[in-house]
């Protein structure tokens, strides 16, 4: 493979590598995805850690995936199928809860069983969230505009972003500079008055993220897990059948149909520059290969302080990898169960049974949690995002078995007492069963196995620094034409024929696979070939 | 933070309460038991009938005889308080002080920019105490508008079921059922009856633009009501009826509906897809002598600066209604609107249809078409029709107005 040459090296094999390489496959280049991992899929995967149960290992859940992406490279065909699950929980300590059900007059009797103000407000929370999210979505499928540049192209998309945002209206205008710089509980504050109500909606603008809910910024975090969609149903999530990895899989075959490669079981050591321009990668083990186009879909910060010579780069792209902003402030628990648990409060025949349960019942405690990321401990008190989704998707564990997912948030990547030990990892899966367990009587005796995942094992296996889910925090100074950073925002690196294409970014993390479509555009432009890349459906 | 949750209001339900999907009415069990054809929609938390027996004769029963309509999920607000008559009066653009204690007015209310939230009727029910009645959630919106007002406002929706009883025999029905003195209610009236010991509120209002009363009680005495209203129609033709002819009653009223004709500003997610009072025909609703009202500034400047769009009511040739028809400048001209509700008037015998025109285009009021598009056994058909804009209601019977109404 050494004397190889490929017009394309994609470095790393999660969905958003993988889609870059299928679509620069599909226009005839010659393609290879390297892969350090022995499998494929990075932070969408599937694995069996015990016999008979697949786990979705990190990503867990499915909105945002782009379906212009879905749709041009037939990933239907090779076997990808998102079902939307219904609804969500916030467990309260008296022994009540509140639950998201997909009928809005369900919602509505819900909601008013806490504050009947709360049900009432529901419409206009909708209506304006609506407005955010039709600002964003035309934007994912787009290269940021580049607001220094006088080239016809950077002009066009910046009238067009003008114009999306004139297209909001006198008020929301106003809003905006509000909206991009209020924290999530203060957003929700414009609508709702009970601090369940409150606390139950804002975990969307928390997870992943190294911030509270009373940071500001949060409110837009809120809206990246809100603009998504499945079939058209903005703000659902379903569940891919198979677990996360059913993504990367559907990808890898739509990629060898089109005659791309994948190569496993060997990462890149270096991205080797020669006379200013990329000429191929050196594998970990000691192979070469020869590439006219490198593209990192490793995070930023890896990408250039890892994996690229510092004396290839410019000094200030050094510079803002090294403080770019990507945090480790969550961890996973995976755990197959012998029966479905129960939960004290919620019959088992709920529907809400099948949506994602949350334990922490007010902002104060989701923002003490938070304090305690911040003085470099995993919560004590931690918010958890629990699914389980052999609920929805019965091919992940045997019948009658189940398999749990449970993000939590937060677990700092570096503790304050010294380094991560087993032991504290331990301690750390502890502390987040034991939570449940309050809950939950019957389900410490209901585990087989268990997972447990702190940002030290999610960026050894994986790669992601600090294991951040989103490949760095989704801060307004890290969107759109800042994002990674200033001047290095549409996919080209500061070395001739190297790109990037993960979630370090536009328009950022959560498997929208956009990133790795966009760049793939931009590349074949620069390579003067065909676009194979689809334009958004568009949302009206 | 809020630490106060105990003050919060809430409503009671049982934790399961999602396996009840819909709420019924009071008046749910008198139709199923009429019911043959099992069509039902939802209306909020309510399932409502859409049709009972037969469409066509149900309609005929508002224009021929006693039709009788359950509006029970219609969002109801009792507003009092010493603050409610300055509070009503900030809210809505109507002048409340003109509506006097016995009295009903329509009215309608906005937002700072001047853009309808809803549309509804007020009921001044003694001095200082009103009901405010709408299609849409309302509590939201008087709760915000409350602020600075010493008012008490309190949800009735669950509490007081109501029927729209509609026709040229309401009136005799009515009176035949032992309401003495029913037939000296004027227009928009509004009077209290004894029913068995509950108090039985009746309004002389409608949705159908001809003769008809809606009557107010407590859910503990629904059903008495409809045993004793439809025992003394029996012999004036009463009819339950379902929505699908109120729809066609209402159209030919020339009434507008939420959802269907303008989009209530605070669901509404898109830029200019909101409507003001004035684009809505609505402009006497507006009454700028009030020093302040919610939205007054915008509309003043609305009145100066020109609407974006005009609601038209459309009499269009031939007999094929323009359901989701294009409007356009001359025929196979420019686009100008499009039509938002449209039907056959069986009474008025014309094709009737509402309309919203963009201003912002060229428009000939005397050169106006619509394309209808109507498919029989598979086969489309595409008719250029050519239609004329009316002032008046396709359907506005001497009748809707005279007291006492004729006694038939």
């Amino acid at each position: 493979m050494g004397k190889q040459h490929y017009d394309a090296l994609v470095i790393g094999a999660g969905h958003n590598g993988l889609t870059n390489a299928a679509f620069l496959a599909k226009s005839g280049l010659k393609v290879l995805v390297v892969e350090k991992n022995p499998y494929i899929g990075g932070a969408s995967v599937s694995r069996e850690l015990y016999e008979n149960w697949t786990y979705s290992n990190c990503s867990y859940v499915c909105s945002l995936f782009r379906p212009e992406i879905y749709r041009e490279l037939n990933l239907a065909k090779h076997g990808l199928q998102v079902t939307p699950f219904g609804g969500s929980v916030t467990f309260t300590r008296d022994g009540n809860f509140l639950g998201s059900y997909p009928d809005p007059e369900v919602m509505y009797r819900e909601v008013a069983r806490f504050s009947k103000r709360d049900a009432n407000a529901l419409e206009r929370y909708h209506a304006d969230t609506a407005k955010w999210c039709r600002l964003i979505r035309p934007f994912l499928m787009r290269t940021p505009p580049d607001p220094t540049s006088f080239r016809p192209k950077d002009w066009r998309e910046l009238a067009f972003l003008l114009k999306k945002f004139h297209g909001l209206g006198e008020e929301q205008i106003y809003e905006f500079m509000r909206f991009f710089t209020l924290s999530v509980a203060e957003f929700l504050g414009d609508y709702f008055e009970s601090d369940l109500v409150k606390a139950h909606f804002s975990g969307s603008g928390i997870i992943g993220t190294g911030l509270g809910p009373f940071s500001p910024g949060t409110a837009y975090v809120l809206l990246h897990h809100y603009m998504g969609d499945v079939d058209g149903n903005i703000g659902t999530w379903g569940i891919a059948r198979g677990g996360m990895g059913a993504i990367a899989k559907a990808l890898a075959g739509s990629l060898r149909e089109f005659g791309g490669e994948i190569l496993t079981g060997d990462g890149v050591e270096r991205i080797l520059v020669k006379d200013g321009r990329v000429t191929g990668v050196a594998l970990e083990s000691g192979a070469e290969i020869s590439a006219d186009n490198v593209v990192s879909n490793v995070d930023a910060k890896r990408t250039f302080l890892k994996l690229m010579d510092e004396k290839d780069l410019p000094a200030q792209v050094i510079d803002k990898a090294r403080n770019f902003k990507i945090r480790g402030s969550s961890g996973k628990l995976n755990i197959a169960l012998d029966g479905l648990p129960t939960f004290t409060g919620l019959s088992k025949d709920n529907p809400l049974y099948k949506g994602d349960f949350h334990f922490s019942d007010s902002l104060e405690r989701i923002e003490r949690a938070y304090d305690d990321w911040k003085a470099g401990m995993w919560s004590r008190d931690p918010y958890l995002d629990m699914l389980i989704p052999t609920l929805t998707d019965p091919t992940m564990a045997p019948p009658g078995k189940h398999m749990m997912s449970v993000f939590v948030q937060y677990c700092p990547a570096k503790l304050a007492d010294g380094d991560w030990t087993d032991d504290k990892v331990r301690a750390f899966g502890d502390t987040v069963i034991d939570q449940m367990a309050e809950y939950s009587p019957d389900l410490k005796d209901l585990i087989l196995h268990a997972e447990v995942r702190t940002p030290r094992e999610i960026e050894a296996e994986v790669g992601l620094t600090e294991g951040n889910i989103f490949q760095g925090e989704l801060t307004l100074d890290q969107l759109l034409f800042n994002r990674p950073f200033p001047g290095y925002a549409q996919y080209r690196g500061p070395v001739k024929g190297m790109y990037m294409c993960g979630s370090s970014t536009h328009p950022g993390g959560g498997v929208m696979a956009a990133p790795g479509a966009n760049a793939a555009r931009e590349m074949l432009a620069d390579l003067k070939r065909d676009n194979t890349v689809p334009e958004d459906f568009g949302d009206d | 933070m809020n630490h106060t949750e105990q003050d919060l209001v809430t409503e009671d339900s049982p934790r399961d309460h999602y396996k009840a999907l819909v709420k019924r009415s009071p008046f749910y069990e008198k139709q199923v038991a009429l019911s043959n054809t099992n069509k039902w929609h939802r209306w909020k938390a309510y399932t409502v009938a859409d049709e009972i027996e037969c469409m066509e004769q149900e309609y005929f029963a508002v224009r021929n005889s006693c039709g009788v309509f359950d509006v029970t999920p219609m969002s109801k607000y009792r507003i009092g308080g010493p603050d409610a008559e300055a509070f009503m009066n900030r809210l809505v653009t109507r002048d409340v002080r003109k509506i006097k204690p016995g009295r009903v007015g329509y009215t309608v209310w906005c937002n700072d920019q001047g853009k309808v939230i809803d549309d509804g009727t007020i009921f001044h029910l003694e001095q200082g105490v009103y009901l405010l009645c709408a299609q849409e959630r309302q509590y939201d919106w008087l709760m915000l508008s409350a602020l600075g007002f010493d008012v008490e406002i309190s949800e009735e929706t669950n509490n007081i079921a109501c029927l729209a009883v509609q026709g040229p025999t309401s009136c005799a029905t009515l009176k035949a059922m032992g309401l003495a003195g029913i037939e000296g209610m004027k227009p928009f009236g509004l009077t209290h009856f004894d029913f068995g010991g509950a108090k039985l509120m009746v309004s002389r209002t409608g949705f159908t633009g001809d003769l008809g009363y809606e009557l107010w009680i407590d859910f503990d005495s629904a059903e008495a009501l409809w045993d004793a209203l439809f025992e003394a129609g029996k012999d004036r033709g009463i009819r339950a009826i379902g929505g699908d002819a109120l729809e066609l009653a209402r159209i030919e009223a020339g009434f507008i509906l939420g959802g269907v004709d303008f989009v209530p500003a605070n669901q509404c997610v898109r830029l200019h897809h909101d409507r003001s009072p004035f684009e809505l025909d609505l402009g006497w609703l507006v009454d700028f002598s009030k020093e302040s009202f919610t939205g007054r500034t915008a509309l003043l400047r609305e009145k100066q600066e020109g609407s974006r769009y005009r609601l038209v009511k459309l009499n269009i040739e031939g007999n094929k209604p323009a359901h989701n028809a294009y409007v356009m400048n001359g025929k196979g001209g420019k686009t100008i609107g499009a039509v938002s509700s449209a039907a056959w008037s069986p009474v008025a015998k014309a094709n009737v249809a509402l309309a919203s025109l963009d201003l912002t285009k060229r428009i000939n009021d005397n050169n106006i078409w619509v394309e209808i598009f109507y498919q029989k056994e598979l086969k489309w058909h595409r008719k250029w029709a050519r239609a004329e804009i009316v002032k008046d209601p396709f359907w506005n019977p001497e009748r809707k107005r005279v007291t006492p109404p004729a006694d038939v």
